[in-house]
Parts: C-alpha cells; structure tokens; sequence
C-alpha cells in the first residue's frame, strides 16, 4: 500500500518534516489494521479453496496454494448437487425479489406521494422480528397445505425479506422525486396510473435497481428459511452448504470451495453498484433479517 | 413519522387522488398482512396452547410462559444474549467510528479501500461463518498460528466455554463494523466545517475538536447505528448457529438458539411461540430504551 506521499520538498526545518513523515507512517498503518481484517479472511477462504487436502491439514499452515488446484471446485460440483442448489437460490430469490417489485414499487409510490409515512412503522417490525418467529407459523401454515420442502414455500417465505426492503427503499426514493411533472401529467388529464407508469416508474429506474439488487442479496444470504422449510432437492444455496457439506464430509478444501460459490456472486453484485448500496443502506438502516 | 398529519393534503382534489394513492399500496399491504401479521397472530394463539407437531393441541392459557420463567435453560439463554449483544455492539461502534474517522480523509485509493471495507457486511453469513470455523479450529486453525507468532499461547476458541461468546463476537464484529463505519461516515459527511475553523483558529487539539465539535455532533448517526446493532445482534442466527451450535454444552445459546431447539428439533410449536413473543417484547424494549435514550439525549 502506497500510501506514503512523498514531503513536498521545501525548507522545513528536520523535526517538523520527520513529525510529519511519522504522523503519515501512523496514517497508513491505521489503514492497514482496518483493512487488512476484511481482506484477510476471504484471501484465506481463496487460499483454502484452491489448496489439496494435505496442505489445509498442515500446519504452520500453508498461506499459498503450491500449486493451486480447482480440484475442491471440481469434487464440490460433481459429487454434491451444488449446480442444483444454485439454481434454486436463484429461482427462489429471483421470485421473490420480481413479487416484491410487482407489489412493493407501487407502494412505495404511494407511501410516498399519499404522505402514509405510518405504514412505514410495519417494514420497521418486519425488520426488528427474528426471521424464525415467522418460520414457526409458516412452517404449520405450508404444513397443512401440503407445501413443506417446496419451492413455492420458500419464495413465499422470502417475500417477508423482499417485500420491505423494497417498500421501504422506494418509498424514500420516490419521495425525492420532484412531484411537479406528475402534477403536470394530472393536469393535463392523466390518471393517477398513467402518471405513475409513464412519469415518475422511467424516472424512478437508478432506486429500482439498488432496491433489486439489496432485495436479491439479503434473500440470497438468508439461511435460515432454507434450512427448515427445504427438502433434499429444494434446498437454497446456503442451506445445502452448511446442511449437506458438513455433515458429509469434513473436508476444509471443498468446503471452502462451497462458500466461495455461494458468496461470489453477492460480492460481484456488491461490487457493480458500491455507490449505490452504500446510499441505499445508510438510508435509514436497512437490512434483510 | 410525527409529521403525518399536519402535512397531509386537505383538498377535495387531491383527497380523491389520495384515495386512489391507497389503491398502490393495496396489494404490498395484502401480501404484508399474509406473511408478516398473519403470522404474527398465529404465533401469539399457539403460544397459549400445549402444542406439539403431529399430536394435538390442548388450550393452556399462560402456562407456557409461566414455565419459561422458571426455565433454567431459557433464563440462561437470555443471559448469553445479552452477553453477546453487549459486546456486539460496544465493539463494533468504536471500531466503526474509528474507522469512519480514518475513511472521512483524504488519501490514496480511498474509494478502493473503503470498498473492500465493506465487503465482509455484504458476504453471505454461512459461508462466512464456515470459513471462521476452519480458522478457530484450535490445532490446525489459523488463528492458534497467528497467536504462536506473536508468542501468546494456542486458544481454544469457540471450543471453550468461556471463550465461545467473545470468539463469536469477533465474528459479529468482523462482519458488522462496516455497516456502523457507513452510517457513521455519513454523519461526518454532513458535518458543517465552521466550528472546526474557529477552533483551530482559538488553537484547539485535535483530541479536543473530535471530543467537543465531532462527537456532539455525530451523536445521533451513533445512535442510530446503536439501534441498528442492537436489534442485530439480538438476533444474531446463523453465524451462531454455524460455529457453535450453542455449545460447547449451552454456553452459547441465545435466546434465538434456544428457540430454533424448541420449535425445530424438539417440534415443541406451542412452547417455541411463547418464546417469540418474549423474545419480540425484549427486542421492543432494547429499541425503545434506545430510543429513550436519543430522546434525552438531544437536549444536552
């Protein structure tokens, strides 16, 4: 990390420049100690993943793969059914993330425009409930209906993830919208909805996708649901991962392997729209359970 | 939230059009109700019943809770969740504002950095969890490796009684810290810089300026983030329940643990009700008392 700037080169007087040279010394290595946490542990994950077994087990450890092996990739794809499990959490987080856009940007909407910011108070409950309190009555609820290990189950369940997220996220976005071309579009004999699909829905595209894009991750990660109200061949990616790898087979290399699979993709997403989510996030603090 | 009423549109015009409003947020409200109120209810009614999965239900009335008080096991459980979340939240809170001090200057790949700051708050819990897992294991795990460097002696970890909860909190804190460090950061990037020049200019420390100008003054992103975490941690799931299970023994069973046993592997729904609604009215209470606290708080 170069992050020293080398002293402008004037006249200053030895202690001053070498108090500077320690104060920015002092700089970096903060940065360092703050950083380096953060990166460490997914280098380690890497490392893990692409070393064979021998190596995983020795110890001192080994910190670079000697030489590196895709075969935990390989043995993660071919003896469990990972590519199945990925297409579930992308079928399950998909549905429910399009629901939610179905249902919630349109509420947000109006959230915003009828100045009901009290509904927002049932996306804050939402967000302080344990997930597994909703999973108690769901589970009997999908029980009796004959849906326990289906997918269906499992979106309906990651809508109480989706659904506020994106209510919440849109109804602040649509709020700093400037309402004078909607009132323009009334005016000039629009109804609430045409004015709705074709004035503020184009303008509102930039909060969509951050609200997309959160919704998809926090039900991408959710681990619980899948856990409980899966079956062997339903079950979501994190679920299969700590359900089926640990229990039968203990190695570390595939194992890591298995948890690069399932968090890449949300580390990518993350990465594409930094800015966004950041803003999206600190707005109000919202995060999927 | 307080402002509802008083900005609320009173015109006949825009009252109908209000009313055409509510018909957006029909559906959201419908599906809202199914999944989260419905449930809600349901969890409060079977929480009065005698109620295990594949036998029948008798009506108990307060029984279940009555039990719980005197639940050795379930008042433990609340011990390590308070336990937990106390660290879980003191900690990450002066790491994230320490943090977010540093990121609010100006230096060299700032934005690059930053980025992989907040990686971990965005990594998927288990995956996660599983690789800390590998990294406590007390003989081949990187840690021990790490403490042997620095001549301190191996650690058991998450496989010592006392440890496992600090342990788990390293985690928590790992992951988490990045989502404090935002909300604090965004509270520095609205900071007016007036009383920083007059300061400087009366020759105030740099200690002085963060505790005098800074610290008043991001107060309440602080708390806010302290709701945040709060809320968070006591719920604190899969990362728990990945690395320790709430072992060794029950050492580190949360309240949440606890429940996921109950209705879960034991199919006790009637019982594990109970425990939500308890478990809902503690949560309820640690957000109002913080909330209390910002109340008083802003005055001063």
């Amino acid at each position: 990390m170069s992050v020293v700037i080398p002293a402008p080169r004037r006249k200053v007087d030895a202690k001053l420049r070498l108090k500077r040279a320690l104060r920015r010394v002092g700089f970096a290595f903060s940065i360092a100690v703050i950083v380096s946490p953060a990166i460490l542990v997914f280098l380690w994950m890497l490392s893990l993943s692409l070393k064979n077994e021998k190596d995983n087990g020795a110890y001192p450890p080994v910190f670079v793969p000697q030489p590196p092996t895709l075969a935990n990739f390989v043995q993660v794809f071919s003896e469990n059914s990972m590519g199945l499990y990925f297409w579930n959490s992308v079928v399950v987080s998909g549905l429910a993330t399009a629901v939610a856009l179905l249902v919630g940007v349109p509420a947000g909407f109006g959230i915003a425009r009828a100045q009901a910011h009290r509904l927002t108070v049932v996306v804050l409950i939402a967000r302080m409930t344990p997930a597994l309190s909703f999973l108690i009555p769901l589970y009997m609820v999908f029980q009796f209906l004959g849906l326990n290990n289906t997918l269906t189950a499992l979106v309906i369940t990651h809508l109480v993830i989706t659904v506020p997220i994106i209510v919440y996220i849109m109804a602040g976005h649509f709020e700093t919208l400037p309402k004078e071309l909607e009132e323009a579009a009334l005016i000039d004999g629009g109804t609430v909805w045409t004015t709705f699909r074709y004035v503020a829905l184009p303008l509102a595209r930039p909060g969509i996708v951050v609200a997309t894009i959160l919704a998809f991750i926090f039900s991408w990660n959710n681990f619980v649901f899948g856990a409980v109200l899966a079956g062997r061949s339903t079950r979501t990616l994190p679920a299969a991962v700590y359900n089926v790898l640990t229990f039968e087979q203990l190695a570390w290399g595939p194992l890591a392997a298995a948890a690069i699979v399932v968090t890449l993709p949300v580390l990518l997403l993350t990465i594409v729209i930094q800015k966004e989510i950041v803003a999206g996030l600190t707005h109000g603090g919202v995060k999927g359970s | 939230m307080t402002h509802t009423i008083a900005t609320r549109p009173r015109t006949g015009f825009l009252a109908r059009r209000r009313r055409s409003y509510f018909l957006f947020i029909a559906p959201a409200l419908t599906l809202i109700a199914a999944v989260i109120l419905f449930p809600w209810l349901f969890t409060v009614w079977m929480s009065a019943f005698d109620w295990r999965i594949g036998s029948v239900a008798h009506f108990v009335g307060i029984e279940n809770y009555v039990k719980l008080a005197t639940n050795q096991r379930f008042l433990e459980a609340i011990v390590h969740t308070f336990y937990f979340t106390l660290l879980a939240v003191v900690f990450p809170l002066l790491l994230g504002t320490a943090a977010a001090l540093i990121f609010h200057r100006q230096f060299p790949f700032r934005g690059l950095l930053r980025a992989i700051f907040t990686m971990p708050m965005m990594a998927t819990p288990v995956a996660v969890a599983l690789v800390w897992t590998m990294m406590f294991h007390p003989q081949q795990g990187v840690l021990n490796y790490l403490l042997s460097l620095v001549g301190l002696p191996p650690s058991l970890w998450v496989y010592s009684p006392t440890l496992v909860i600090p342990s788990l909190v390293l985690v928590e804190i790992w992951h988490w810290t990045p989502l404090v460090m935002l909300i604090v950061l965004g509270g520095l990037a609205a900071l007016p810089t007036e009383p920083y020049e007059s300061a400087k200019l009366d020759g105030a420390t740099e200690w002085q300026l963060f505790r005098h100008i800074t610290l008043p003054l991001v107060a309440p992103f602080l708390l806010v983030a302290a709701v945040i975490r709060t809320i968070d941690a006591v719920k604190a799931f899969d990362t728990i329940y990945v690395i320790s299970q709430g072992g060794p023994g029950t050492a580190s069973e949360t309240i949440n643990l606890y429940l996921y046993l109950q209705a879960f592997a034991f199919y006790n729904v009637g019982n594990a009700s109970a425990v939500v609604v308890v478990f809902f009215i503690i949560i309820l209470a640690l957000a109002l008392l913080l909330l209390h606290v910002r109340e008083r708080t802003k005055w001063t």
